[in-house]
């Protein structure tokens, strides 16, 4: 079964742009983010949705078949997706 | 100011304090692209790795270099965005790691 994956990213962030790279390179599909281009209450309501994730609200954050990943690591997303 | 440029104005001035880039040009370029935006888009060069509130007074911890580059250098080697690293770092004799976020997350607003 395809893996269920979530990218919170910032449009300018470096290792979101590699993290989001490297997804792409393994074929999988995933849902992503950009919580610097949202405003107001989307981007309030989004801040809170990344901080019951990964308290520290650093991007990347992703999500990988319920797992939380904080940052870009080649090593843990390969894990996380079962490679 | 092109990405270029602003790589060679910020290295003349930092290079001298031990704050070298990333020697992955790649990396690094994309970076002084990723500052550019941030500039247009907030009037100041905030940290294109982070989250950044709008104003400048809110944002003054992460205008790049952001006051946790020291310790992040001290620490790992290399700042929060890998832009700015130690000489040790770029020539491989420290071990790169996931440099984690060191900004309070209260300096995030609401």
């Amino acid at each position: 079964m395809a893996p269920e994956v979530k990218v919170y990213a910032l449009s300018t962030c470096i290792h979101c742009k590699n993290a989001k790279e490297y997804l792409d390179q393994c074929g999988v599909k995933y849902d992503c983010v950009h919580v610097d281009q949202l405003t107001g209450d989307e981007r309030k309501a989004m801040v809170e949705e990344v901080k019951k994730l990964n308290p520290s609200v650093s991007f990347p954050t992703l999500v990988i078949d319920g797992k939380v990943l904080v940052g870009f690591d080649k090593a843990k997303v390969d894990e996380a997706l079962g490679k | 100011m092109n990405a270029q440029q602003l790589h060679d104005t910020l290295q003349k001035i930092q290079e001298p304090k031990g704050c070298y880039f990333n020697a992955d040009a790649s990396m690094t370029m994309a970076l002084m692209e990723s500052l550019l935006a941030t500039k247009e888009r907030l009037g100041y060069m905030a940290c294109p790795c982070r989250l950044a509130n709008g104003t400048f007074e809110a944002d003054r911890d992460i205008v790049c270099p952001c006051e946790y580059r020291a310790a992040d250098m001290d620490e790992y080697g290399a700042c929060f965005c890998g832009l700015y690293v130690t000489k040790e770092w770029n020539e491989g004799g420290r071990e790169r790691v996931y440099v984690p976020e060191r900004r309070p997350v209260e300096r995030i607003l609401g």
